[in-house]
């Protein structure tokens, strides 16, 4: 366990997982809705503030897990309670927990029914993402992940719109049939290493048809979780169903366990698969570029304009981890985080509307821009930050994939580059709509402009939109050295399989 | 030159900053101005005369042999937003501040005298469309360049759209597609190869050495250059300049700051700026980029010359003639001689001067007599003498005749395609010029020796407004200026050249 630095001294990650746990507990006793969304806020922002001192205290010098705790949970089985976070994972918390309470705020008026189920919902889902994020032992791992679906599934069921049984239940099978197999897959490994403490399972020497077996377990999991095509169509439905909060969170929180799986298990666990299959994985992101980048542009609801985005921005996610280099990755990693950021920012701004005209049709919302410009402003900054425009944050990710592809091979940075092209079409689309509409726009004048909560709750994401945009350079120092190794490792360890294959001919 | 004798010249300037931010913060001032609309377009005036003040402080110190420099963001190693002051920014910051000045006093006549809407809009995206044309002079590199061409391409958006109508959308639609496309679809990728490549994208500082190492591979430099050619649509090289006609639909002083000034100047800038700084004379001599490209322009100057002289709506006459126009700019870069190079870059510059005179000509004469067709203009020049006089003045530096700026130009020019052995492209420029006379002469001559159509009333047609005279005026006497007296901007052109 020496990849583990062991702060002795306040127990910062666990306090985070559970603090929101205990949270909502406290809400079995409290029967008032109002006391409900001011407690979640209380709990969510307090989490907020304790990711500070992670922040301050990460160490940018070392590929190690830090904050580590380890405690045993259950001994026969050698399965323990270890948590930490390195480089690939700590912007994720921060994500989370920086997300949770704008989800809260952006509720309080959306949410107008058993508003305290609803915030019991949010909090545990806060610990159950935090949870999966940090575990380093994969049956802590396995039951957040899974525990996560029951709070993401009410959400959708119970606060969703008019599909939302279908929506439901479509999320909920898919993502199970997802996780049966990787659980197959950590047993399997388990029986091999006789633990389950993940960083063990790594860089070890399993035969080829083991590690092709497991890596397609897991990349099923993963993929049907990013979503990737052609596993993506229960996002568009669970999107438009899901209440804005649930959006918010699936898309900023929920998408990018999938890609934070395949950095964390795919390649250290199964490299030689990785290598093997890699060239599948990103053609397969670049038919998922194309085809989201597509769809989008025919949609006419806005949120399945923006579901099919996420299934475009996350094939460059997927497009930056399997090319295998520092660019790419890191890439991948920050673009992780601008899609959580810019894409929650646009669910948001749907909700917004939502609320309004109580329709999510492009028709209905036309024409909005003349009445509402202080949303047209927000809109047009998040629709810029969403197709990369130079200066916002997905500039950067999408600039470092892309450049790590080139790095990788020509004809497939090329091949991406139409969906950079459609991006900026269905969103220029959208935003001509919105903002000007045709000649004859539906009569908007009774719609009334942000309300200072409301702009409260996109302010923080405008911030890091043009942070990560234009100041990159502390969230690069974050995660480079994790990224670093982790590269290393891999080709180090494709380099020794190499001489080993010499000496075996 | 050594490295160390250059890198010493390189100074540091905070103001090249402020020069930046003025349209910018001249743009969200202006917007919340909605119900003070001379306290609005006072701002918007002030704004325009203190960047024309910034931008002419810099020159004393290029003539001491500087450049300024000044870093804003740091994004990633090799990719950063700075901001430089050369002789070829110059030329472009020159003339871009300079017209902003009398734009504004231009469109404060029109939109006034023509009641349009939404006027506070109009020049906050003015002021944003300025913020991108001195951003993209002042770049010192391709991500700043590139950061600055998006930013022009979004914020004329509403520009052209302005009126909001079926034809304004359809307009609109047409130039974003056109812009946006071309530059995600071929200069993103060649931006990010190149970063792939080199390492960074920062532009040398003399026009020979170009960018590239040693060793690359000279298919890959042959496709970036295409790409980068193709990726700037907003130059106007057919086949991708059809945005350029559609975006007639936008009021006039939009048209005239689209033609002269912010729009295609920025994409013959951006190309030119690449062809000399990221290719490098040196690399494009010896993979025989130049030649090519000469010729492939050519093509754009005759055939939108032949295109001008279909149409009878003068904005459309004029719309062309700029399609034209413009590729002499690329043309003379590309063929590679000082004396060609000197051409192309004297005339972004004389070519500014002059195509704002027309446009604003156009404008004031649709302001005086609501017409917009060369036909119906017949007679005209009697009652206007002071736009139809300018126009004349203007047209003939467009055909290329002494003593109007345009004849530096066609000298340098022709002076250039003949250094370069070049007897096609100099037929081209003889061709071309002969197709100018016949476009823009019928237009004088109709103005002031035909006669009124039967019957018109020729009471209540008098000059436009003072406010747009003058602005006018003092365009063509511009362009007259520059053309006795080239050497003021030609030092910045020699800057370059060297």
């Amino acid at each position: 366990m020496d990849c583990l630095l062991i702060n002795e001294g306040f127990p910062l990650l666990s306090f985070l997982i559970f603090l929101p746990l205990a949270g909502a507990f406290v809400l079995f006793f409290f029967s008032s809705e109002s006391f409900a969304r001011l407690w979640t806020l209380a709990v969510t922002t307090l989490a907020a503030l304790a990711t500070l001192p992670l922040i301050s205290g990460f160490d940018t010098t070392t590929a190690k897990y830090q904050f580590a705790e380890a405690h045993t949970w259950i001994p026969q089985l050698n399965i323990n309670y270890i948590v930490g976070v390195d480089g690939i994972s700590i912007l994720l918390v921060i994500l989370t927990t920086f997300i949770m309470p704008l989800c809260v705020l952006a509720s309080w008026k959306y949410i107008k029914t058993r508003v305290t189920a609803f915030m019991f919902c949010l909090l545990i889902m806060e610990t159950s993402m935090l949870g999966v994020f940090m575990s380093l032992d994969f049956v802590l791992f396995y039951v957040l992940w899974e525990f996560m679906l029951i709070p993401m599934y009410m959400l959708i069921a119970i606060w969703g719109g008019p599909r939302k049984i279908y929506a439901s239940i479509k999320f909920f099978l898919y993502t199970l049939a997802g996780s049966i197999l990787l659980l197959v897959a950590i047993i399997a490994l388990y029986l091999k290493n006789g633990s389950c403490f993940i960083p063990d399972m790594m860089w070890q020497n399993y035969s080829t048809t083991f590690q092709i077996l497991v890596f397609l377990a897991f990349f099923l999991a993963f993929a049907i979780k990013v979503p990737m095509f052609p596993f993506h169509t229960w996002l568009p439905a669970a999107h438009v169903e899901a209440p804005t909060a649930g959006s918010v969170i699936l898309a900023s929180v929920l998408l990018k366990m999938g890609t934070y799986g395949m950095l964390r298990f795919c390649l250290p666990i199964t490299p030689e698969a990785t290598f093997a299959l890699a060239p599948y994985i990103l053609w397969l992101s670049i038919a998922g570029i194309i085809y989201g980048g597509f769809t989008a542009l025919a949609q006419n609801d806005m949120k399945k304009l923006i579901a099919y985005s996420s299934v475009g921005h996350m094939g460059f996610v997927t497009l930056g981890i399997f090319v295998l280099n520092t660019r790419g990755v890191e890439g991948a990693i920050i673009q992780m985080i601008n899609h959580g950021v810019t894409t929650g920012a646009l669910f948001l701004c749907v909700g917004m509307i939502y609320e309004r005209t109580h329709s999510r049709e492009l028709s209905v919302a036309q024409g909005c821009g003349k009445y509402m410009p202080w949303y047209a402003t927000f809109l047009v900054i998040f629709s810029l930050s969403s197709f990369g425009f130079p200066g916002t944050n997905s500039f950067i990710g999408e600039f470092l994939i892309i450049a790590g592809a080139f790095e990788f091979n020509k004809t497939l940075a090329l091949a991406s580059i139409p969906g950079a092209v459609l991006a900026a079409a269905y969103m220029l689309r959208m935003l001509q709509k919105v903002v000007y509409g045709t000649e004859n726009n539906p009569d908007q004048s009774h719609l009334k402009d942000l309300s200072v909560r409301e702009i409260a709750v996109l302010t923080p994401f405008l911030i890091f939109v043009f942070w990560i945009g234009l100041g990159p350079q502390p969230f690069m120092d974050i995660i480079h050295v994790s990224v670093a190794n982790l590269l290393d490792q891999l080709h180090g360890w494709q380099q020794a399989q190499d001489v080993a294959a010499v000496f075996l001919q | 030159m050594d490295a160390a004798s250059t890198t010493a010249h390189i100074v540091e300037n905070a103001n090249l900053g402020l020069a930046v931010m003025i349209p910018l913060f001249g743009a969200l001032v202006v917007m919340t101005m909605k119900n003070h609309p001379n306290l609005r377009e006072f701002i918007s005036s002030c704004a325009s005369i203190l960047l024309f003040i910034i931008v002419l402080s810099f020159i004393p110190a290029l003539k001491a042999g500087q450049t300024l420099v000044y870093p804003i963001f740091h994004l990633l190693p090799g990719l950063s937003i700075t901001l430089r002051a050369d002789g070829m920014s110059m030329i472009f910051a020159m003339v871009a501040s300079s017209l902003w000045v009398i734009a504004v006093f231009y469109s404060m006549g029109y939109m006034r005298a023509h009641d349009e809407p939404c006027q506070t809009r109009f020049n906050a995206c003015f002021a944003l469309a300025i913020f991108g044309a001195i951003g993209v002079s002042l770049s010192d590199n391709l991500f700043t360049l590139y950061l600055f061409y998006e930013i022009v391409s979004i914020c004329t958006y509403p520009l052209v759209a302005h009126h909001q109508d079926a034809e304004g959308y359809a307009g609109g639609r047409k130039y974003i597609i056109y812009l946006t496309t071309t530059a995600k679809m071929f200069l993103l990728p060649a931006m990010i190869l190149i970063y792939v490549l080199v390492g960074n994208l920062d532009f040398p500082h003399d026009i020979f050495t170009g960018m590239f190492p040693a060793d690359t591979k000279s298919w890959v430099i042959v496709m970036l250059y295409i790409f980068c050619i193709l990726g700037f649509a907003k130059n106007g090289i057919m086949p991708l300049h059809h945005w350029l006609p559609g975006a007639m639909v936008a009021p006039t002083p939009v048209s005239a700051l689209l033609h002269a000034v912010a729009v295609v100047k920025v994409g013959v800038f951006c190309t030119t700026r690449t062809m000399l700084y990221v290719f490098g004379v040196n690399t494009m001599d010896m993979l025989n980029l130049g030649i090519p490209t000469a010729y492939f322009v050519s093509f754009t100057i005759l055939m939108a010359s032949v295109i001008a002289l279909s149409k009878d709506n003068l904005k459309a006459r004029l719309a062309y003639s700029t399609v034209s126009q413009l590729s002499y700019i690329i043309l003379g870069v590309a063929l590679l001689t000082p004396h060609a190079i000197n051409g192309g870059l004297i005339h972004i510059v004389n070519h500014g001067f002059s195509k704002i005179t027309l446009f604003f000509c156009a404008g004031a004469i649709f302001i005086a007599t609501h017409k917009k067709n060369i036909s119906e203009m017949s007679g005209l020049g009697r009652t206007m003498p002071f736009t139809f006089g300018a126009f004349a003045v203007a047209s003939l530096s467009m055909i290329g005749a002494p003593p109007v700026a345009g004849f530096v130009t066609k000298w340098y020019l022709l002076v250039g395609s003949m250094e370069a052995h070049q007897i096609g492209i100099l037929l081209v420029l003889i061709a071309s010029t002969v197709l100018n006379v016949g476009y823009f002469a019928p237009v004088t001559y109709k103005a002031f020796f035909g006669k009124r159509p039967e019957g018109e009333v020729e009471t209540g047609i008098h000059e436009a407004p003072l406010s747009m005279l003058i602005p006018i005026l003092i365009a063509v006497t511009v362009s007259v200026v520059i053309g006795i007296y080239p050497n003021f901007m030609m030092q910045f052109v020699e800057m370059v050249t060297g």
